[in-house]
């Protein structure tokens, strides 16, 4: 019978299956973080239970740790839950990439860094971005803080099987429109909880020719139109990220991983429950205006009139005008990291706007790689350089101002051009007013000091021959102007 | 966890949409390694800056039911949601539709998440409304809310609705396929990745 890549996976991890009951479902690797799991562990331990398989599991520190300063830095009971994770999994046995190690960094950097996250998986995190591991071709989806410790103690979660839902993006990306500017503008269309219940598998051209880096940032946003799995197809390109990697299998188990996942993509004749067809061609960067990730409008647009009541106190809460041009809209703050956009694909592409140039005066702009990998590489390129040149503050990796668990918060009435995934009222910090956006419109906002459509800046650029968000591995980009 | 039965209590009418888990619990406050004490600082924000908020008015204050609009617990993950919500003394949330990880945590821990259709909520919420000393019950067994001249079946999938009934410890209940688990182990591809050797 004809299935579906999420179909295939999730009849592959089933344990036990039985009439009006949830699948019980195998769980191929649990990532865990300070902030969902101290009161896991806790139950577990009163329970008189312990952890099935700690080699499954794998453990950083990075919603609440400090950007500058390490854990030193961290305020007491912030520090409090770093040292209970450093203790539960000391406990546990399980490996842990704390502040200050070359693994450490967002839980959903450091899978795909490390070769963790692999195709055809079931992984788990108590954190709803966990979709974000579907890029690989994986059924990766967030949980609560009792699903965490269900996991710790039996390694499955009985689930509900998902509806499969089809986002088909055919045609070509125009220059300047990223990964981002898909998952906005799908949201935009698709309202915020389009996609409940849903398994989604993202298809078509505009897909396949996405990096690794912009699949994951598409896959990242799913929760935010309500969908729990977001999925892209394995292929070459996702083979390509994860040769060498530390943990991709290695030689003979390398070719044999090669046949399961080439095994893995949708077949042909499989029928989805329901589909979404967005023409890339047609995208434009796009940036929210309100208080949820769907009221997201191109940047050449305006602030619409407000449709509903949601609307109108999302118009209040951010203090703008309904018919306001959004490149009139100025900024304080600019924020470029978090776990959708902080790869060194999204600073590369956030650095060729930034190169040779200066953050406005009036404007606080800060980058924060992903992991202290991608710190490392981007580094290594250089690219620290030209943030810090350009008046750009360079941090240490964490999940920092997406959601200011950490120091890095707005403050009230601040307005923060951000590369995140959520402009919930407060999520930056209470009173803060948060407009999403690409990398490179991140860094264009940095710059001018207001909303701004990348594609002018550029232009401006125009004879310096800089790409945008080049595709080509480490050292590609490097090569084009001169580090520096 | 706790069972859960029926339960009557007063309303409390938050007639918004896509309330997310930011609003119900905001970040600062999840630093806490403990389970309990999160209900002060539910809707913390909404709480201090006004005045009016629902949960500031004195007709609502011990309402154990909550009604809200749709998509109720989008966003965040966190269970610190359904806990500061259980804190604060909520026994159940009706909405005609919840997002589908907060809906998961409530079922967790038997705080009772009841999908009604638009209409039947906004008629709760001006039976709220127009006097808040309404008492609703929600009877999980009969799958019935009744409040004055209101009575409505929802609907529940039967192995939640069976394991609140029961109020079983939901791994125990898995760890007793432990012989499953343990055959489903022995059977995967050795070359899958491990974080560290077993």
């Amino acid at each position: 019978m004809s299935r579906t890549l999420a179909q295939k996976i999730w009849d592959r991890h089933v344990v036990r299956s039985s009439p009006g009951e949830p699948d019980l479902l195998f769980v191929d690797l649990h990532l865990i973080h300070e902030v969902t799991t101290p009161q896991a562990f806790e139950a577990l331990r009163m329970a008189g239970r312990r952890v099935r398989r700690p080699d499954l599991t794998v453990a950083t520190m990075d919603h609440n740790t400090p950007t500058l300063g390490g854990r030193a830095a961290a305020d007491e009971i912030g520090r409090r839950q770093l040292d209970a994770l450093e203790e539960n999994c000391r406990w546990a046995g399980i490996r842990l990439y704390e502040l200050g190690s070359r693994h450490q960094g967002i839980v959903h950097v450091i899978g795909p860094d490390l070769g963790l996250t692999q195709p055809g998986l079931v992984i788990v995190c108590g954190d709803s971005h966990t979709s974000t591991h579907g890029a690989f071709g994986s059924v990766a989806f967030g949980i609560g803080t009792s699903e965490v410790e269900h996991v710790l103690a039996t390694q499955c979660l009985p689930q509900l099987r998902p509806r499969d839902l089809a986002v088909t993006v055919e045609g070509a990306l125009p220059v300047g429109v990223v990964a981002k500017d898909v998952a906005l503008g799908l949201i935009s269309r698709a309202g915020i909880a389009g996609g409940q219940g849903c398994a989604v598998e993202y298809r078509g051209a505009a897909i396949r020719d996405l990096s690794m880096e912009g699949r994951m940032t598409v896959c990242n946003m799913s929760i935010e139109w309500g969908a729990r799995v977001g999925m892209v197809a394995p292929d070459d390109t996702t083979f390509a990220y994860l040769e060498g990697r530390q943990h991709a299998p290695r030689g003979a188990d390398w070719e044999r991983a090669l046949d399961h996942w080439r095994s893995l993509p949708t077949d042909e004749d499989a029928v989805f429950d329901a589909e979404i067809r967005l023409d890339a061609s047609e995208l434009e960067p796009h940036v929210t205006w309100g208080t949820n990730p769907g009221q997201a409008v191109p940047v050449t647009g305006r602030v619409p009139e407000p449709a509903d009541e949601n609307a109108v106190r999302a118009l209040r809460y951010m203090a703008l005008e309904p018919g306001t041009a959004v490149e009139d809209i100025s900024v304080d703050r600019v924020f470029i990291g978090s776990c959708t956009n902080s790869r060194l694909e999204d600073l590369r592409a956030a650095a060729a706007i930034a190169r040779g140039r200066r953050v406005h005066p009036r404007v606080r702009a800060m980058v924060v790689p992903g992991s202290a990998l991608v710190k490392l590489q981007a580094e290594a390129e250089g690219l620290d350089r030209v943030f810090t040149a350009a008046g750009f503050e360079w941090r240490d990796a964490g999940c920092s101002m997406c959601l200011g668990m950490n120091p890095d918060i707005l403050q009230p009435g601040e307005r923060c051009a951000s590369t995140s995934n959520r402009n919930f009222e407060g999520r930056q910090g209470a009173g803060g007013r948060t407009h999403l956006l690409s990398p490179p419109m991140a860094a264009a906002a940095a710059l001018t000091g207001h909303l701004v459509d990348v594609r002018q800046v550029m232009a401006d650029e125009g004879e310096r021959g800089r790409r945008l968000a080049p595709p080509d591995p480490p050292g590609g980009w490097g090569g084009q102007g001169g580090r520096g | 966890m706790d069972a859960f039965h029926m339960h009557e209590g007063r309303m409390a009418p938050l007639d918004r949409a896509n309330v997310d888990t930011d609003q119900i619990i905001p970040k600062q406050f999840l630093k806490r390694i403990e389970r309990s004490g999160f209900g002060p600082f539910l809707f913390h924000d909404w709480r201090r800056n006004d005045p009016d908020f629902v949960l500031n008015r004195p007709e609502y204050r011990g309402a154990s039911v909550l009604l809200a609009g749709p998509n109720f617990g989008c966003g965040s993950s966190r269970e610190h949601a359904p806990w500061s919500l259980e804190d604060a003394g909520f026994r159940a949330v009706i909405a005609p539709s919840f997002a589908d990880i907060f809906r998961a945590n409530c079922l967790k821990i038997g705080l009772l998440p009841v999908q009604l259709p638009e209409p039947s909520v906004r008629r709760l919420m001006d039976l709220a409304t127009e006097d808040p000393a309404t008492t609703v019950m929600v009877d999980l067994e009969a799958q019935t809310v009744t409040a004055a001249g209101f009575a409505e079946r929802f609907d529940v999938d039967p192995f939640s609705r069976d394991r609140l009934l029961d109020g079983v410890d939901d791994v125990g209940l898995t760890l007793r396929h432990e012989a499953d688990i343990a055959a489903f182990e022995a059977r995967r591809d050795p070359w899958l990745p491990r974080v560290t050797p077993q």
